[in-house]
């Protein structure tokens, strides 16, 4: 297609046409943006399981389709179909049922969870030793037959490719916590290939079970400050002590910029690039130089074809955890240098918590919309500030901007980092 | 956008029950017939299919990085450095610097000791939610989350072997694994990435990994079977395996001065709802989509049914209309789910290289060698989902 719009590498230009969000704060765009401007916070104490004996007693919860003893899985699904229904709904591309393009889903792995395995151990009669043999013995009884697609890996995917009538085969994956963004880079690359004109790209995670909780506790990586939930996750101060676990979900529809204005689409924004680089120092740590995180920007700014000089705002991973948003803050005074101070920055998670998988995506949307609305939401629980970080974290109240291009971080554990480059309509 | 680059295959790695590098794992599939490596003891009455004794030490070195992986992750990490050490760029920083990578990859691996004390516990406890917690607190280690995240194979293949260019992981069985090598397949024909590594590990030898294939009674009992012939329901066989492809771009492979394994003609992956005649269907447009470009005199299919049933039979079906001489691998290594398609990448990039196919083994396993393989292809019928279809040549 000899299309109007191409960049400067003369490939077609990727729009955002639709988008949809779903956080502990509420369901919808229009919820999310009220509360995200306000400085509110969707942390809460948990309440879903006992919280006896555990570290940390705080999340993001989604309560949007979730019940009592829901394999994970299937909320990630409820939440997903929801946002996706709302991204295409606004697009006004295909309908629910007939996306025109491939999916690609950012979600968490999926297994049996505990209610099920104690179902199977209730079966097999077996009263002080309970073995997976003896699960095993019992899992063809009928009564289970459930389980089984249940825990299957692409169980998720295939539900919504039905869903929403998506092209292909449906593709979840997963970069930890650069998922989202991961999504959106497949989805990007595959509209530039030409192989389609628009494409699904989701994150969902909806982690928040017993098990996850003492996982990410046993790697020190949450916060422990339950007193107060609303205050605890505080990205960029001096006493922060951890992420702050949370489900949540983001979907995005993007198309062909051509394709987009010759339907009369209205344009949300654009993804002039990304980039990624890997780090291999450590599994969960960053290198200490920041090279990766400073590469994986660098990397964004020359596929989207910018320079440092035209970043106007930038959407932190802003974990929360002192070591993230330590090297955040490096690697930003690298690629900034004296101009870094000067950026506004802000941390989406000290509303939110972490999204996990979801992130990406989910911080993705709240960067388009901080574009369409000019207005930043704020890093909120910023009173204590830290003397290592010499960042403009636009703290505690919103503040109204002129942001032509914005980035969007995420790093992950793995060695996993992703930049996505986000501006407005090209006029 | 400019034009379209040649993709070839310049290394492979792939380890399994019948050993360790393309060459050995061909011997045994030309020499044990029928099918030895095989284990109906381990797991009675479900047939296995283990993995060959490794030295992991030639490919992961430190002793310590072996301790931060499960089984799954020193495979794939294992068979990650034959395809790097086969493709000529071990140690090569410069190209590893801007190497990507897609994994496909499932994880999950539990231990099965903790999870079977909570299991025991809970029924007498007091405060079965307290109890789990504090179990799972007291119990499980902290490193064995990032020795089940999907992703960390990817990161630990970073960490041995240096490649730091971008990682994505795709989950998802056997479908996973062929998406992950048709995106890379794009990604570098459009020029997006020069060179990158596809890789998939398996570790299906374990009760936990059992359990959720026998939710759906998809086991093989004994007695062993070929894949085609088990019966109404059929029966998968659990396996270990690790697979990784060096996929580059011909112009990056040349300069290098890399000599290719096979070019990467073609690859399609689909999905449907498994309805009857549908998988039939779906492979039937794949083929249509390649049919161009296939020397049908010269041409083989490696396949990768899985045994189970109706998927297996529909695929026997399509495979009849196509009429290529087919063999499966199953039957010798086992079902490998994510990684079974890459190791039979593998495996058909060797027999271009030996230009012969190994014995038949059971009833879908037709037809005979023709004189000279230019080209074979290679199919993927998921379990449960997804359908692909590749087709690489000689060069």
């Amino acid at each position: 297609m000899a299309g109007r719009y191409k960049d400067k590498a003369g490939r077609p230009v990727v729009a955002i046409t639709g988008m949809g969000i779903i956080t502990s704060l509420g369901t919808g765009k229009e919820d999310n943006w009220k509360k995200l401007a306000a400085g509110e916070s969707g942390i809460r104490t948990i309440s879903r399981f006992p919280i006896e004996s555990l570290r940390t007693t705080i999340a993001g919860t989604v309560d949007e389709g979730y019940e009592p003893d829901i394999a994970p899985s299937m909320h990630t699904e409820r939440i997903a179909k929801k946002v996706g229904e709302e991204a295409i709904a606004e697009s006004g591309i295909g309908g629910i049922g007939s996306f025109p393009g491939p999916m690609f889903l950012a979600m968490a792995p999926i297994e049996l969870e505990w209610p099920h395995r104690f179902d199977l151990a209730e079966a097999t009669g077996a009263n002080d030793n309970v073995t997976y043999a003896d699960l095993v013995r019992v899992s063809s009884q009928e009564r289970f037959a459930s389980y089984y697609e249940m825990a299957k890996y692409g169980i998720v995917g295939e539900n919504l490719a039905d869903h929403f009538g998506t092209q292909g085969s449906p593709i979840s994956l997963t970069t930890a916590c650069a998922s989202g963004a991961t999504a959106i880079q497949l989805g990007v690359e595959a509209i530039r290939r030409g192989e389609c004109q628009a494409a699904l790209a989701i994150g969902a995670d909806t982690s928040v079970t017993p098990e996850s909780v003492v996982r990410f506790s046993l790697l020190s990586a949450l916060s422990t400050q339950n007193a107060n939930p609303a205050e605890a996750s505080k990205p960029f101060s001096k006493n922060r002590d951890g992420f702050v676990l949370a489900e949540g979900a983001a979907a995005l529809v993007l198309e062909n910029l051509d394709h987009a204005k010759a339907r009369g689409a209205k344009i949300l924004g654009i993804i002039p690039g990304s980039g990624e680089k890997s780090d291999n120092f450590h599994r969960t740590r960053s290198s200490p130089n920041g090279k990766p995180i400073i590469g994986c920007m660098l990397n964004a700014f020359k596929d989207a074809g910018i320079t440092p000089e035209d970043v106007d705002y930038i959407n932190a991973h802003g974990t929360s955890t002192p070591e993230n948003d330590k090297m955040e803050n490096t690697g930003l005074a690298a690629v900034f240098g004296e101009r870094a101070p000067k950026i506004p920055i802000s941390s989406n998670k000290s509303m939110i918590g972490h999204t996990l998988t979801g992130a990406g995506a989910v911080e993705a949307v709240i960067t388009t919309m901080t574009i369409q609305h000019q207005r930043i939401p704020p890093t909120i629980n910023h009173k204590v500030p830290d003397p290592g970080i010499s960042l403009d974290v636009v703290p505690n109240v919103a503040r109204d901007a002129k942001i032509r291009t914005a980035i969007s971080n995420s790093f992950g554990f793995g060695g996993q980092n992703a930049c996505l480059v986000i501006a407005g309509d090209v006029n | 956008m400019s034009a379209r680059r040649e993709v070839w295959i310049t290394g492979a790695g792939l380890v399994s029950c019948l050993g360790e590098g393309l060459e050995a794992n061909w011997q045994k599939l030309a020499d044990e017939s029928p099918p030895a490596a095989h284990d109906e003891t381990t797991f009675a009455p479900y047939v296995t299919h283990p993995l060959a004794p490794i030295n992991f030490d030639t490919q992961i070195p430190k002793k310590g990085d072996q301790r931060q992986m499960e089984l799954w992750q020193r495979t794939g990490v294992y068979a990650a450095g034959l395809a790097l050490a086969n493709a000529g760029v071990t140690g090569n920083a410069e190209i590893l610097d801007t190497m990507d990578m897609i994994i496909a990859a499932g994880g999950g691996e539990r231990d099965i000791n903790v999870d079977s004390g909570i299991m025991s516990g809970i029924k007498a406890a007091a405060n079965p939610g307290a109890f789990l917690n504090e179990r799972l607190l007291s119990d499980l280690r902290p490193t064995l989350f990032l020795a089940q995240l999907p992703n960390l194979l990817a990161g630990n293949i970073g960490i041995v072997h240096g490649i730091v260019g971008s990682s994505r992981t795709f989950m998802g069985e056997e479908a996973a694994g062929v998406d992950a090598l048709r995106v890379t397949f794009e990604r570098v024909a459009a020029g997006q990435s020069n060179i990158s590594l596809v890789a998939s590990s398996f570790h299906g030898t374990r009760w936990d990994l059992l359990l959720v294939t026998e939710l759906g009674r998809n086991l093989l009992k004994t007695p062993f079977k070929p894949v085609w012939d088990r019966g109404e329901r059929g029966g998968l066989a659990m396996a270990d395996m690790g697979a990784s492809l060096v996929v580059e771009s011909k112009e990056h492979a040349e300069k290098r001065g890399a000599k290719p394994l096979a070019r990467l003609v073609a690859i399609q992956s689909d999905r449907n709802r498994r309805q009857p005649g549908e998988i039939e269907a779906t492979l039937a447009t794949e083929w249509a989509a390649i049919e161009p470009k296939v020397k049908k005199d010269k041409a083989v299919v490696i396949s990768g049914a899985s045994g189970l049933e109706p998927p297996t039979s529909a695929e026997k079906s399509a495979l009849a209309k196509i009429g290529l001489p087919v063999r499966a691998t199953g039957s010798h290594i086992g079902h490998g789910f994510d990684t079974q398609f890459l190791a039979n990448i593998a495996i058909a990039c060797e027999t271009l290289r030996q230009g012969k196919l190994f014995p038949a083994c059971g009833s879908g396993d037709t037809g005979e060698a023709p004189k000279e393989i230019a080209q074979v292809a290679i199919t993927s019928v998921g379990n449960w989902r997804g359908e692909g279809l590749a087709l690489i040549e000689k060069m």
